[in-house]
């Protein structure tokens, strides 16, 4: 670890004024991935701009009944809030799934947001990555990939994004909004997370200089019945290797809306909105979920070892659509 | 689960007694101090580089840039470290030559010590450390392993443990059986990844090299440093006061080697302590295997035929052979028998010995075999092992000093349950969550080594029990004191318990569940001896009277048989298919162990290796990159180990069992509780599922696209 | 010009003030090691991975391997050495030590730390991913041997002594008024076990 600068910012826009000063810089939020990349040697940066004193801790509702959250929210603020999980169930399970109590803890909404695919290859300095070193080389492919990516990836990358977090906002059409020297701007998570194409060292399309602000929720009364499911390699304290977020609203056994997003199956959170067509106006029965997910699915390209995934997320939509229509009709 | 356990030992000292860990505040309130966490004036920091490359020569070193970095003091490699003579025998053999660090530029696997950087602060050397350039010569490298590797060969026997043991017409036996089982295994590499990495201090002090150390024999480790530094063994004084797990991997390892040699170059206290993902590569792992088994028998179950070839990895400097074929030398007697442990050589770091090395992986294998002859044989997977207990040792032809196999799968069977299950697969649903069980078998060698003890009677009618003897978690200190008050009849509380100090003579490692059986001989004879010579009567002078033992020609007395603790395991899972998540719901182990010394104490120890068992049937694996030939995913993300939510309520228990060769009655338990426990739940899943998993871990990758369930279950 | 790469930093520990010079790299869990002699908070991994170093913050728990020094300035900090009362222990280190929640120690300070988390944020309506139903409406959970397990799953312990551990913060909890339910079966982790390990062990 490099030696650095050390800044506290205390409003808005002294960070983003710090952070338009020094393009070595990085914003510190709970740090947990941060920090973590900065030992292993990724991130090397010549300045940290903490966050964590700046005034973006809240979580409020809108008048229009969604919700907006603070970018320096942690996680089990987020997890914890009754409106969080009275409005987008989903989503506070998702944030509980992930990490572990401590890390839940410092973690913030805007790191999140921010963080880094967990690929072993991308964490050893040591590797070839064309995410760390644009033009290196994906050891990933020929090498160790069960779980990487099946949608959406490209011949230079085929990592992950880690978040559960990202997975429900997805779902929830969450807009993020950031703050920058040009004043403030808002980004719908769809179009936050880059396409991987040739440049998978570019992540977000976070403005050069941006500081995240916080989040939206627009209201959706169908996440009210809603529910984030995880498969993992042990039962907690694991990254996911396929996770879904679903919301259903079923009237008379039709489908009157339907919201899907994977995790662990794409560079980003994957909404999927194929499927959300096929599904909407249709009947909720298992043959139904099943033709939706193989819908989604259909692009998938799998590698010699992450095949399963497809399986795996083709079951999860219907198991999970199915409890849903089970709960529904409680 | 009840404390009442199924014996008859008369319990009426502290032996047999439940006692919480003399230690147990200092752990508690954080006031225990392990070997990285003593201060000394101008201790300075060492920081390990590694190699990146998986075979070749360093071509240079760059220091110079590094050295003029802050607070850097020194940058040791092959071109500058001091000379160390890796060329004798230890206890455990010749010493891993990745002990011998900095003597030469050849590079043979990643994650080879290339060089030590020291500065006054770990952040300093850390950064000087990531910074330090070394420039390689690269050559081809190999490091995939696989079953029937065109480079496998068998190891030279030796006699105390061939390498390979045949008897009868393997051929012909299998011919003849109604019943043959053919199946081939694996298990992954796997890690030790005790919670506290590797840690050590080293400083001259008054012409005495001191190191303070996380290791599992303080003896042990002062010889070998005496010995690689050509050093009298007198002036070399280790000590581990408190070590934070260990599991094989904490006998001489790099970092008591560098700390040495950077407090002689220095001349002032130098600490190095690994990284977790440095463990990765310098602390040993278990090999992978590949075992293919063939058991024939008749229509009953009665084994004719028995064949157990196991593969394993080692490196290119060392021989170490992972014996995954040696369970069935005890277990299991047929007319015509046949094991055998074949390595490969790849450019991959030396395994070592890991908490049941050879019968973890082994009865992974063998135990899975056996519930597939016990299927096809259309028999109870018990009926199977009770029809086929052997009257001697199938290849020694020894007899057994004790053999409670069936009264442990006795007790086991009634506790769990286990004449209520249904044995076809697949018949059981909770929800999304298809249920089963399994069984398996498990024994460990008992075994003792030479230990030497002191006892002192002190003027004021306490005494001071000193031997080297480590509690890497064990409870050893605790039982050592409990069975040092027995044998001078008196209570615990008059017992001062000194361990962990090379100083106080030769001892056995915590190793090969021998630890606290050889120190218990040791401090039993001195005591029984200090005892008797306290009843003569006289006075103690000031300074006490003080006994010493030596066990070498009692344990050399011992006559020859075969020695063993045995047990059974039973495990519950619940198997979703269609996400691929298995979860072990509860396991039972039931051991015949020898006699229990802390109940307390030992049931952690059984239920923390049952847990084991458990993180080696669904978690465990370490993954390398056959491109780079490094690890991937090199921390404890990606290396899983189980975790609070995957643990079950898990109970362990025994039946009386005393040794009746040992003073005390001890066979050894440290490493039992893990042996049989991955076959009990591959099995429960197979009786879940109806899918037999032979590889491990039994990933949700692999469950999802096995499938099964759904036939079954119509 | 360059910022300065260290500062002069006040932490509150267990109380008590300590103002230090701190290199920025320095983690709150380095400089309790190596610059405070606080030794009892321990490190596993030094990646957030295995909670070996949990502390508390503010009351609330961190694997403080993650944490920077410089920005722990401001906070209150506990650790294992600031649990106990004076000479009395905390109930939740008394449980560990009764029921034998350890083995080699490197991960009990962590443990219980956390322990004594898992208890406040369950008081405080905390659900869990175990739950069956996060909505508020659903009312605070059962801390039952699953929530506990799962709320307790960011330490390591790699003696395997979770069995006893759980049952050591079930006990504490208990006696700390969490509503304990002695028996419920709430998915595939829990065979009906005693949330309360008491009987169990």
């Amino acid at each position: 670890m490099r030696e650095f600068g050390y800044r506290r910012a205390h409003d808005v826009h002294g960070a983003v004024a710090l952070l338009a000063a020094e393009p070595e810089a990085r914003l510190l939020g709970g740090g947990t991935n941060l920090v973590d990349l900065m030992k292993t040697g990724v991130e090397r940066p010549a300045l940290l701009i903490d966050v964590q004193d700046l005034p973006l801790d809240r979580i409020e509702v809108t008048q229009d009944g969604g919700l907006r959250i603070g970018a320096t929210v942690t996680n089990s603020a987020l997890a914890a809030d009754p409106e969080v999980r009275r409005r987008y169930p989903a989503l506070a399970q998702a944030v509980l799934s992930g990490a572990s109590g401590q890390l839940r803890n410092m973690a913030t909404v805007g790191g999140n947001l921010l963080q880094r695919t967990r690929c072993g290859y991308f964490t050893d300095p040591a590797a070839a990555c064309n995410k760390r070193v644009p033009g290196a080389g994906c050891p990933a492919i020929e090498g160790e990939h069960h779980n990487h990516a099946i949608l959406g990836a490209s011949g230079h990358c085929v990592a992950v994004h880690p978040s559960d977090m990202g997975v429900a906002l997805a779902a929830f059409d969450a807009v993020v909004g950031y703050e920058t020297a040009d004043g403030p701007g808002e980004l719908p998570l769809a179009e936050f997370y880059l396409p991987v194409g040739d440049t998978p060292h570019l992540e977000t399309a976070l403005p050069s200089g941006a500081l995240i602000t916080g989040l939206r929720l627009p209201p959706a009364p169908v996440a009210a019945v809603s529910r984030y499911r995880k498969v993992r390699e042990r039962a907690s304290y694991a990254f996911a290797i396929g996770s879904l977020a679903a919301a259903l609203d079923v009237h008379d056994g039709t489908v009157r809306e339907v919201r899907l997003a994977f995790g662990a199956v794409a560079s980003r959170p994957w909404r999927a909105r194929t499927a959300e067509r096929v599904l909407t106006g249709g009947p909720a029965s298992a043959e139904a979920f099943a033709a939706a997910a193989d819908a989604e699915l259909a692009a998938a390209e799998a590698l010699p070892h992450n095949g399963y995934k497809v399986t795996l997320m083709r079951n999860l939509v219907v198991a999970l659509l199915t409890e849903l229509t089970e709960e529904a009709a409680r | 689960m009840t404390t009442t356990t199924t014996g008859t030992t008369a319990v009426t000292g502290a032996v047999g007694a439940a006692h919480t860990r003399l230690e147990g505040l200092a752990k508690v309130t954080g006031a225990a101090r392990y070997a990285g966490e003593i201060p000394f004036a101008e201790l300075a920091h060492g920081w390990l580089v590694l190699s990146t490359i998986a075979r070749g020569r360093i071509r240079a070193v760059e220091s110079a840039p590094v050295l003029a970095m802050p607070g850097v003091l020194a940058v040791l490699h092959h071109g500058n470290a001091p000379r160390v003579d890796g060329n004798y025998t230890g206890p455990l053999g010749a010493p891993d030559p990745v002990v011998q660090v900095f003597q030469h530029d050849r590079v043979p696997y990643a994650g080879w010590p290339v060089a030590l950087v020291v500065a006054e602060t770990p952040e300093q050397a850390r950064e000087a450390a990531e910074t330090l350039v070394v420039r390689y010569d690269q050559e081809p490298h190999e490091v995939a392993f696989a079953a029937g590797h065109p480079d496998r060969y068998t190891p030279e026997n030796s006699p105390q443990s061939p390498a390979e043991t045949e008897k009868g017409d393997l051929a012909a036996e299998l011919a003849a059986s109604a019943v043959v089982v053919d199946a081939q295994y694996t298990t992954p590499e796997e890690h030790h990844h005790p919670l506290e990495p590797h840690a050590a201090m080293a400083r001259w002090d008054g012409g005495r090299l001191e190191v303070v150390d996380s290791n599992q024999g303080s003896r042990f480790v002062a010889e070998e440093l005496a010995n690689l530094f050509s050093l009298d063994p007198a002036s070399v004084r280790v000590r581990s006061e408190h070590v934070g797990g260990g599991f094989g991997s904490k006998a001489l390892r790099p970092h008591q080697v560098l700390a040495t040699m950077a407090a002689t170059v220095l001349q002032r206290p130098v600490r190095v302590v690994l990284t977790r993902r440095q463990m990765f590569s310098v602390v040993g792992y278990r090999s992978p295997t590949a075992q293919r088994i063939r058991l024939g028998a008749d229509a009953d179950g009665r084994l004719r035929a028995f064949d157990h070839q196991g593969e394993s990895v080692t490196s290119t400097v060392r021989e170490f052979i992972e014996r995954s074929a040696d369970m069935g030398r005890v277990m299991y007697d047929a007319a015509a028998h046949h094991t055998v442990n074949r390595v490969v050589r790849l450019d991959v770091p030396t395994p070592s010995w890991m908490r049941a090395p050879g019968e973890a992986p082994g009865s992974f294998a063998l135990e899975s075999a056996l519930d597939e002859l016990a299927e096809k044989c259309g028999l109870d997977p018990i009926a199977l092992r009770a029809r086929n207990e052997p009257a001697a040792g199938p290849v020694s032809g020894l007899p057994f000093s004790s053999r409670k196999l069936l009264a442990c799968f006795q007790e086991g069977a009634r506790r769990f349950g286990w004449a209520d299950r249904d044995p076809r697969p697949g018949r059981r649903r909770d929800g999304r969550w298809l249920l089963g069980t399994g069984t398996a078998a498990a024994h460990f060698a008992a075994r003792a080594a030479p230990s030497t003890a002191s006892v002192t009677a002190e003027a004021d009618g306490d005494f001071i029990v000193r031997i080297a003897a480590a509690d890497i978690g064990t409870g050893a200190r605790t039982a050592l004191t409990l069975i040092a008050a027995d044998a001078l009849e008196v209570t615990p509380e008059r017992i001062r318990m000194r361990i962990a100090d090379s100083d106080f003579g030769p001892a056995m490692i915590a190793g090969g569940s021998m630890g606290t059986r050889s120190w218990a001989w040791a401090v039993t004879a001195a005591a029984r001896e200090l005892r008797e010579q306290l009843a003569l009567g006289g006075g103690i002078p000031p300074q006490g009277i003080t006994v010493r033992s030596d066990t070498t020609a009692a344990i050399a007395a011992l006559a020859q048989k075969e020695r063993h603790a045995f047990g059974a395991q039973f495990a519950e899972v619940a198997v979703d298919v269609t996400s691929g998540e298995v979860r072990v719901r509860r396991m039972l182990g039931i051991f015949a162990a020898g006699r229990i010394v802390n109940p307390l104490t030992a049931r952690s120890q059984f239920i923390g290796g049952m847990t084991w068992g458990l993180s080696m049937a669904l978690h465990e694996e370490a993954v390398r990159d056959r491109a780079s030939g490094a690890p991937v995913g090199a921390d404890l993300a990606g290396y899983h180990v189980a975790a609070h939510a995957d643990v079950p309520p898990i109970e362990a228990d025994w039946v009386d069992d005393p040794d009746e060769d040992d003073p005390v009655g001890i066979k050894g338990i440290g490493e039992i509780g893990i042996v049989g426990g991955a076959a009990a739940i591959a099995n429960a899943v197979w009786h879940a599922t109806g899918v037999r998993h032979r590889d491990l871990p039994i990933r949700p990758d692999r469950v999802l696209l096995a499938g099964g369930g759904d036939r079954a279950a119509g | 010009m360059a910022p300065p790469t260290s500062s002069a930093v006040t932490l509150r520990i267990n109380g008590e003030k300590h103002t230090l010079p701190v290199d920025h790299r320095t983690t709150l869990l380095d400089a309790l090691r190596e610059q405070l002699d606080l030794t009892g908070t321990k490190k596993g991994c030094d990646q957030g991975q295995c909670g070996a170093c949990t502390v508390l913050l503010d009351g609330r728990r961190a694997v403080s391997c993650l944490q920077l020094a410089v920005a722990a300035e401001g906070r209150e900090i506990t650790t294992i050495e600031g649990v106990a009362d004076g000479e009395r222990l905390h109930p939740v280190q008394q449980a560990f030590l009764d029921l034998d929640g350890y083995q080699c120690g490197y991960c009990t300070p962590g443990q219980i730390c956390s322990a004594l988390a898992v208890i406040e944020e369950h008081a405080a309506g905390w659900p869990s991913a175990v739950t069956a139903d996060v909505r508020p409406e659903a009312g605070v959970p059962a801390l039952t041997a699953d929530e506990i397990r799962e709320r307790m799953s960011g330490n390591l312990c790699r003696c395997g002594a979770y069995v006893s551990i759980v049952q050591a913060v079930a006990r504490a909890a208990g006696a700390a008024g969490a509503p304990v339910v002695p028996r419920q079966g709430t998915g595939p982790g829990d065979a009906g076990a005693p949330a309360d390990g008491e009987a169990a062990a």
